[in-house]
């Protein structure tokens, strides 16, 4: 049956909290409302207020306070309702949950999952468009993960529930609604750390997550058509830990490469891959790897200057030709 | 308390042009001609209007997310806000803000907000600078019921304490968090009882009655500028529109509210609550509010033609300003 994104979150919460009474869901305006973007709706009157709990504006704690929980065998998921508020709950996620397990000499583990609705494109202006997501992809003892598919959106969102780390888990909230797919009943699971290809192809390979793979593929399909170039996709599905053999892999296999992210360029996590190829793979290589990401500025609110900041589809298409001549 | 006729007509001016934004505010939003999202404050006017009168220029305010009417309230310029809120060039922040990040520092307004308790430690930043530099000047610090359950308001109001800071730190408790009745998740039913933690004044005023705001404002700034520390005041009141302009659409209608809560507030009308005071008390003829009322509309229409006709921001604009 044709779901949404949004839809795909929410019928993944719906079959975990059914499938283990462990999990629980934690945040603002979760249960009543069922969630500022409706993820969470039906599961206050499917599984009672004990497991799905209105916090009051206070994200330090949603995230601590899962952090207890799940210290004591408990499977919270907690929302950020803007991943830009998942700064106030900085120190709960990176010096609380990612060293628990560490610092504890393996004695405990903290399996939460931290939500995240991140992305700009909705004129939301700076502190409610943000992509995060590289503050926490140098934090060992962190997974993190960005669906860019419907069928992702539920099978990531089930193994970060299942996995017995920390997950902070970014959905991009401009997908909620724009992308609708087939999505298979029943359960199933996307794996954690495994990157999948998208389109194959043999002339460049552009590697890209979450919010910017539909703008990606577009581009790899309009050059196909119109310029001959193959260009194969990979969708990096978690950040970290990075799917290395596989980045390796494409940028062994076409000897160019392309990141394109939504994040901003300077010390996203494009900049990490291009190291990653470059210490690995620079044999193979036949180009520079490039780089197409937000402009390094804030996401300004000003509808002309948010789409200049942002990489799109025209940005993607011009990297693509300017790469393949070299 | 005697207050003078032009504080009266002063803090009428402000409701009105507070009720008149807002309005225009919403229907531009919901006509989609504004982009983004937008928060107003239509009922709340008499705590932005009451606690501003009782302010002077060189003193500070920070605001919040739901802010244009505290903006308004100190000075801000209806064209300067509507010229950002439409994201053109000409607006407070060359556009880069929108509706949740106005500011005018020439004004003492240090910022809106989008963050949720993000104002209260800068307000007390502000107070400490003033006392720092031995000057008289009061911060006012706008925020609501649920920036209360924050770290920063606690850590705030405890620091402001000990240091006795001139800072007012204004609560509007609403009565929602976002789209959470506070009730639920907070664990008092007045704010202000969160000062005797701290050990500062905590009053509560109806915050629908102007005329009271301004007086228990009027003792706080007297309080703080005499070096005798912040006080926090609490403004029960309601907002008559959702949390953001549009919620229906996702949400549904009363969502989580019923309609008749909503109307009972309507019943509570600030501005209609000043109007008949006027008139019962023989302070100020319709006449003259009623010009206001058309002041105030000349000067919105003027607003909406200067950001109409404002360009919008080039793209080259894109990275300037990110440092100084």
């Amino acid at each position: 049956m044709e779901q949404t994104y949004i839809k795909a979150i929410n019928i993944a919460l719906h079959e975990e909290m059914r499938r283990d009474e462990n999990v629980f869901i934690m945040g603002e305006d979760v249960a009543d409302l069922g969630g500022a973007f409706k993820a969470t709706e039906g599961l206050l009157a499917a599984f009672g207020e004990e497991r799905v709990i209105d916090t009051p504006i206070s994200e330090a704690l949603i995230v601590g306070a899962g952090i207890g929980a799940a210290v004591l065998g408990m499977r919270p998921v907690v929302e950020m309702q803007f991943a830009d508020f998942i700064s106030c709950a900085f120190d709960q996620i990176v010096n609380m949950a990612a060293t628990l397990r560490y610092r504890h000499g393996g004695k405990a583990a903290c399996p939460l999952v931290v939500r995240a609705p991140s992305g700009a494109g909705v004129h939301g202006a700076l502190f409610h468009s943000q992509n995060p997501e590289a503050w926490f992809t140098r934090v060992p003892g962190l997974k993190v993960v960005a669906p860019a598919t419907v069928y992702d959106a539920k099978g990531l969102l089930k193994s970060a529930i299942r996995d017995g780390n920390p997950v902070v888990y970014f959905e991009h909230k401009r997908l909620y609604r724009s992308i609708k797919e087939d999505l298979p009943e029943g359960d199933f699971t996307v794996p954690i750390g495994v990157a999948e290809i998208r389109k194959e192809g043999g002339d460049l390979s552009l590697i890209t997550y979450g919010g910017t793979l539909g703008p990606s593929l577009d581009a790899a399909r309009i050059v196909e058509k119109e310029d001959g170039l193959a260009v194969e996709v990979l969708d990096l599905r978690t950040l970290l830990p990075l799917d290395r053999e596989a980045v390796l892999a494409t940028a062994r296999k076409t000897g160019k490469v392309l990141i394109v992210h939504e994040d901003r360029l300077t010390g996203g996590i494009g900049g990490e891959i291009a190291a990653l190829i470059s210490e690995h793979a620079f044999e193979d290589l036949d180009g520079p790897v490039r780089r197409v990401a937000a402009l390094d500025t804030h996401v300004a609110f000003s509808p002309p200057l948010e789409q200049t900041i942002l990489p799109d589809t025209n940005r993607i298409l011009e990297a693509i030709r300017g790469l393949a001549a070299y | 308390m005697d207050i003078t006729k032009d504080k009266l007509l002063e803090m009428y001016r402000s409701m009105q042009r507070i009720r008149h934004f807002e309005s225009k505010i919403r229907d531009l939003a919901t006509a989609n001609e504004i982009p983004g999202f937008v928060h107003v404050s239509i009922g709340e006017e008499a705590s932005a209007a009451g606690i501003c009168a009782a302010l002077r220029k060189t003193d500070r305010i920070t605001s919040t997310h739901r802010g244009h009417g505290h903006l308004i309230a100190k000075g801000g310029r209806l064209d300067k806000m509507m010229a950002e809120i439409y994201g053109k060039r000409g607006g407070y922040c060359k556009g880069k803000g929108g509706s949740m990040h106005i500011v005018d520092f020439s004004l003492g307004i240090l910022g809106a907000n989008g963050i949720v308790g993000a104002g209260l430690p800068i307000a007390t930043g502000s107070a400490l600078a003033a006392q720092v530099a031995g000057r008289d000047d009061v911060t006012a610090c706008f925020f609501g019921d649920g920036a209360s359950n924050e770290g920063t308001f606690h850590e705030s109001l405890n620091l402001a304490s000990v240091w006795k800071l001139p800072v007012i730190f204004v609560c509007e408790n609403n009565g929602f968090g976002e789209f959470t009745p506070m009730r639920t998740v907070t664990s008092v039913s007045d704010i202000a009882v969160r000062a005797r933690a701290h050990d500062l004044p905590g009053v509560i005023v109806d915050g629908n009655d102007v005329l009271e705001v301004f007086k228990v404002a009027s003792e706080a700034v007297a309080r703080a500028r005499a070096g005798e520390g912040p006080t926090l005041i609490e403004c029960k009141t309601y907002r008559w529109e959702g949390h953001v302009v549009g919620e229906a659409a996702i949400l549904g209608e009363y969502a989580y509210r019923s309609k008749e809560e909503v109307d009972s507030w309507k019943l509570k009308c600030p501005l209609i609550r000043f109007e008949k005071w006027c008139a019962e008390n023989k302070k100020i003829d319709a006449g003259e509010l009623q010009r206001i009322v058309t002041e105030t509309e000349k000067e919105l229409d003027e607003a909406i033609a200067f950001a109409r006709s404002s360009e919008l921001p080039a793209a080259s604009e894109v990275t300037d300003d990110v440092f100084a």
